[in-house]
């Protein structure tokens, strides 16, 4: 299997607090990877460092084939990324928005038009095309947003939290395309607070207090802790730290 | 009857927040309002805590009037916000005595009150709120929501953001308030949520689509519902979509649930998917839980239109 993303003993701290401590794991070509954690476990600051936004205190790391140390630039350049609570411009319409990213990845007018006239047909979207984001529905617009990330057809996406506050229906919708781009060969790396999509991974980790707790399957991990579900799993883990 | 809301609609422009809305919660109870972002849930909170009128319709909290009335409802609604709303730079301490002071009130003389909850932050009551964490942060805004002991207590998605283990504590925290008295009011967009109110609300686009018990909503679904797996989930979904008695077919944690839109002879749907080439196939019936409910009524109010 080819290595979408390759950590050992990655490590951030920040003066005396260790936020990241020594996490080592691999994510495949073409995987989806789920990544829970209680808040404040240390989830966002191990996204940021692997996203090139942040230098490591120790450890190696390489995302899509570059370091992170010395290739920050490079993985910005060959990742896509989503977050809730921000990924487009809500007072630019739906064509602005996918013609800036695609501008910000370096792609030619001529990709642009392409590439717009592809994402609009996908997701339906070419009747409002001229509708400024901030009108749009918010699973419309998360829709958006995961396509966007990809305007630049990058390897691996990163998305944080991406369904919080979305229908059901949507939420599930949102989930198939997850699907389709990993179908395709995309590497997914994407953290939630629903338990239930811990299950559509096809592996999961589970950090706690900085720390790997728990990594593999869904299958595997419910097997092995003798636990029917990943939330009750996740409860059992991340009980005792919650009260901090 | 603690809340009585009638016939409310709201808009803003164009958009209709709330349209005709109706329910009723008793006193003492623990009632949810469930549905995603933009359904009218934050609307219609700031309705009956008197921070907003609405267009038609009207509300009654505690028998009084939340337009007419509000300096006198004021003083018996605890409300917890959506979005962390205490001041970020002063301590827990400050933070609580600020709010007990401006209800007239002091910490000491409800502390019994706020024990369970606050007695978990005492320890960091000098650190100013603004560097809690999540669950500590939720924790401060309850307290204070409740340092004046009021009879009703509307929360505003409070678990929003929130991990699954917080979650389950707040949701703790909220039982034994209940089990004082308390009439509760709690928005959230999490459907399984629902299972820990006495009543929910189902709310969509500014429509309730039902309101009941959750064992009663539940009950009323009334199509045949099925589990099943595969190796290959996607292709499994786009393969029972294309099956001609699907009602619906969503991912739900581990399974697909396939909601059928008639009856299905035995060995018709194996037969089908083993043709299609899945693998490692396994059918079973399946009782419904909320957010299949929740889905159905949505498609439901949706072909409506």
């Amino acid at each position: 299997m080819n290595q979408a993303i390759w950590a050992e003993s990655l490590t951030k701290k920040f003066g005396s607090f260790t936020a990241v401590d020594a996490i080592s794991f691999e994510v495949g070509q073409g995987e989806i990877f789920g990544f829970l954690g209680a808040n404040g476990a240390g989830k966002t600051t191990a996204m940021r460092m692997l996203s090139g936004l942040s230098f490591p205190t120790s450890g190696k790391a390489r995302v899509a084939g570059f370091d992170v140390y010395k290739q920050p630039d490079q993985i910005k350049r060959h990742i896509g990324y989503m977050s809730q609570k921000f990924s487009l411009y809500e007072d630019l319409t739906v064509q602005e928005n996918i013609r800036f990213f695609g501008g910000i990845y370096g792609l030619s007018l001529k990709e642009i038009r392409t590439k717009t006239a592809q994402l609009l047909e996908e997701l339906d979207l070419e009747w409002i095309a001229k509708t400024q984001v901030r009108s749009l529905p918010l699973g419309w617009k998360q829709k958006l947003a995961f396509s966007v990330s990809q305007v630049h057809t990058p390897s691996i996406v990163f998305l944080d939290e991406p369904t919080g506050g979305v229908d059901p229906i949507t939420r599930r919708q949102f989930w198939e395309m997850i699907y389709r781009a990993a179908d395709r060969g995309v590497t997914v790396f994407v953290t939630t607070h629903y338990m239930d999509e811990a299950e559509y991974c096809d592996r999961i980790s589970i950090m706690v207090d900085g720390q790997i707790a728990a990594m593999g399957t869904p299958e595997e991990l419910k097997r092995d802790n003798n636990v029917p579900s990943i939330n009750e799993l996740f409860v059992q883990l991340a009980r005792h730290t919650s009260s901090k | 009857m603690s809340i009585t809301i009638s016939h409310i609609t709201k808009s803003y422009g164009a958009v209709k927040a709330l349209d005709d809305i109706s329910f009723d919660v008793s006193k003492g109870e623990l009632f949810g309002l469930i549905g995603p972002d933009g359904a009218g849930k934050t609307t219609l909170i700031r309705i009956l805590t008197t921070l907003l009128v609405p267009d038609a319709g009207e509300a009654r909290m505690l028998d009084l009037d939340p337009v007419k009335e509000f300096r006198k409802l004021r003083p018996h609604i605890g409300y917890m916000p959506g979005r962390f709303s205490l001041y970020q730079d002063l301590t827990v301490l400050e933070n609580l005595n600020f709010f007990a002071t401006i209800f007239g009130t002091t910490i000491e003389e409800n502390y019994d009150l706020i024990k369970d909850i606050y007695s978990q932050i005492e320890p960091f009551k000098h650190r100013k709120a603004g560097q809690l964490s999540g669950g500590m942060k939720q924790k401060l805004a309850l307290s204070c929501a409740m340092v004046h002991e009021p009879d009703v207590l509307i929360l505003d998605e409070p678990t929003t953001g929130v991990d699954a283990v917080s979650r389950k504590e707040f949701w703790e925290m909220l039982a034994r308030l209940k089990e004082r008295g308390i009439t509760i009011l709690v928005s959230t967009p999490y459907m399984d949520e629902a299972s820990l109110c006495d009543r929910v609300a189902l709310i969509q686009d500014g429509h309730i689509l039902q309101v009941d018990t959750p064992a009663s909503i539940v009950a009323s679904y009334n199509r045949q519902l099925l589990g099943i797996k595969a190796r290959n989930t996607l292709r499994l979904i786009e393969d029972l979509r294309a099956y001609p008695l699907t009602h619906s077919a969503f991912p739900f944690g581990e399974s697909v649930h396939l909601a059928l839109a008639g009856d299905l002879t035995d060995g018709e749907l194996p037969e089908y998917l083993h043709q299609k080439g899945h693998e490692e196939l396994e059918i079973e019936p399946i009782a419904p839980n909320i957010e299949d409910c929740f889905m159905e009524l949505m498609t439901k109010k949706q072909s409506d239109k």
